[in-house]
């Protein structure tokens, strides 16, 4: 297969093309922009439609409105944007509908700045609008990943009539690498519940997010929960990186887990035995994958581009039974591998 | 080969490309790479820069603080990365635009008058490209085919005539 050199964001906006994806509505926004770029190039010669919304509100509406039919619909934008459209996450998953949202990270709070950052962790996998509910939340590390992520996202959001994300930073979003696109077999499942014309041909199909009795809400909450379960079981996933024998084992995800990756190979070359889980699915959280990469560790470190929010689930994970450092920057700034060697060093030496 | 490489000078001068052109050329010759430009406000007429990395091995941070090799086209580039060199490394700087002589002796500094040597030979705008064929010439990292290869998948199919130029650039380069 031809490899070929691709942006993040283009590598994204190529792959929801691929997968079958037909309404992209977006808003600019900086690092993001290139995906509604490619989007507008690309979508209408594959049979699709790009609209450029007025803003976030109005282009996470379309996407409610667009999965309500049964096609497969899209947006992405960056962190204050993805702000903006959490009201309308929050009615398409109460309305029980499938989706991808691209959330391509920058720092925050507010208008922060435009330089990668992790911090909306807490948001993506806690809380992205009010109510309870949750959206599958996957955490891309090369633009290939993006790739083959962002087809599962398709997939799962279908199969479990739910929002996905893809939860970037602006430094995968605007880095080029090697991608091959494998043949993409879309997952067509079928949507007996679309809102699309029949001709009285059935019963008239409802979306909506509106349950005024409360053991009715209550009930349709409760069945949400049953399937959060099923998805808990079978699709968390995280890579775990010399970890059979590691004293120390960092965690970290995303662009973060690459410069992790490369301290923990020069922690091994100094003697350290140190490993790495990088969780790959952040909702569901990979509690298993942690508790099975920490056996043989006596200390654990998260590394994060916040300060500190993944943190909170890796405890959890544990529960107390070993301790978790944290080391992490926030606002834009990259860690070094060399910050993340020192902090290894730093536990490993108060042995 | 594990290649960490900077090039930067000001938007509009081709960085962006010509670090494109070098992803490209690991691209060709199936090593991992990857390519990394400061993005922003700072592309607009400021000081613009990419990362590119070069391996046998998969990329960790695509983010070069301590590069092998780097080029740089201004001043404020100049300054800005002329220490993070790794020792042993080498630098390819346009003496056109830049000056100043580097008093390090743990890396090689090569000093090219690429702008004024685009201009002479009616190659306006490819100073970027002289200086990236003396840094292929200096470090053997690819040949000419690979090179050659790297520009038609890096040039726009609209500007394929842009091609012999380009390459006219690199000789120029390589023969400086």
């Amino acid at each position: 297969m031809e490899r070929n050199l691709m942006k993040g964001n283009e590598a994204l906006a190529e792959a929801a093309i691929r997968a079958g994806c037909k309404c992209f509505f977006g808003y600019p926004i900086t690092p993001q922009t290139e995906l509604s770029a490619y989007m507008a190039k690309r979508m209408e010669k594959a049979g699709g439609v790009f609209l450029q919304a007025e803003s976030e509100i109005a282009a996470i509406n379309m996407v409610l409105g667009a999965a309500a039919t049964g096609v497969r619909a899209m947006t992405s934008s960056s962190s204050p944007g993805i702000s903006l459209k959490s009201e309308g996450i929050s009615y398409i998953a109460g309305s029980d509908l499938p989706c991808v949202i691209i959330n391509v990270q920058r720092g925050g709070p507010g208008l922060g700045g435009i330089q990668p950052s992790q911090a909306d962790y807490w948001q993506a996998t806690k809380a992205l609008g009010h109510g309870d509910f949750h959206l599958l939340v996957y955490a891309p590390a090369s633009v290939q990943e993006m790739i083959n992520m962002l087809t599962k996202a398709f997939d799962l959001a279908d199969e479990y009539r739910m929002p996905a994300m893809i939860l970037a930073d602006g430094l995968l979003g605007q880095m080029m690498e090697p991608v091959t696109f494998p043949e993409i077999k879309a997952n067509v499942v079928e949507k007996p519940w679309a809102t699309n014309g029949h001709q009285f041909k059935r019963k008239h199909n409802i979306v909506n997010s509106l349950y005024l009795q409360p053991d009715g809400l209550q009930k349709t909450v409760q069945d949400r929960f049953v399937r959060y379960e099923d998805i808990k079981k079978k699709h968390s996933e995280a890579e775990l990186y010399k970890t059979e024998d590691a004293d120390i084992v960092v965690v970290a995800y995303g662009a973060t887990a690459r410069v992790a990756k490369s301290a923990v190979n020069k922690a091994r070359e100094a003697g350290i035995k140190a490993g790495l889980i990088r969780p790959m699915t952040l909702w569901p959280f990979p509690e298993k994958q942690i508790v099975e990469g920490t056996k043989a560790a006596s200390d654990v470190l998260v590394v994060e581009m916040s300060m500190g929010q993944m943190v909170d689930d890796v405890k959890l994970s544990l529960e107390c039974s070993k301790p978790v450092h944290f080391f992490g920057r926030t606002g834009g700034v990259i860690p070094k591998p060399t910050e993340i060697f020192d902090e290894i060093i730093k536990i490993g030496g108060a042995k | 080969m594990n290649e960490e490489i900077i090039l930067a000078g000001f938007g509009g001068q081709g960085i962006l490309f010509a670090g494109k052109v070098l992803a490209y050329c690991g691209l060709i010759d199936e090593k991992e790479v990857s390519w990394l430009p400061s993005y922003g406000p700072e592309m607009r007429g400021g000081t613009a820069n990419c990362s590119v990395c070069v391996s046998d091995e998969p990329i960790g941070s695509p983010l070069v603080l301590n590069p092998s090799l780097m080029l740089a086209m201004n001043l404020p580039s100049y300054d800005k990365f002329i220490n993070s060199v790794k020792p042993g490394g080498k630098a390819f700087i346009d003496s056109t635009m830049v000056e100043e002589k580097s008093d390090r002796t743990d890396i090689d500094c090569f000093y090219i008058s690429a702008t004024q040597l685009a201009t002479d030979n009616e190659l306006n705008g490819m100073a970027n490209i002289i200086l990236l064929g003396k840094m292929i010439k200096e470090t053997s990292l690819f040949s000419l085919e690979t090179v050659r290869k790297a520009m038609e998948k890096s040039i726009p199919p609209r500007k394929a005539n842009m091609l012999d130029l380009n390459m006219k650039a690199i000789e120029i380069g390589m023969n400086y």
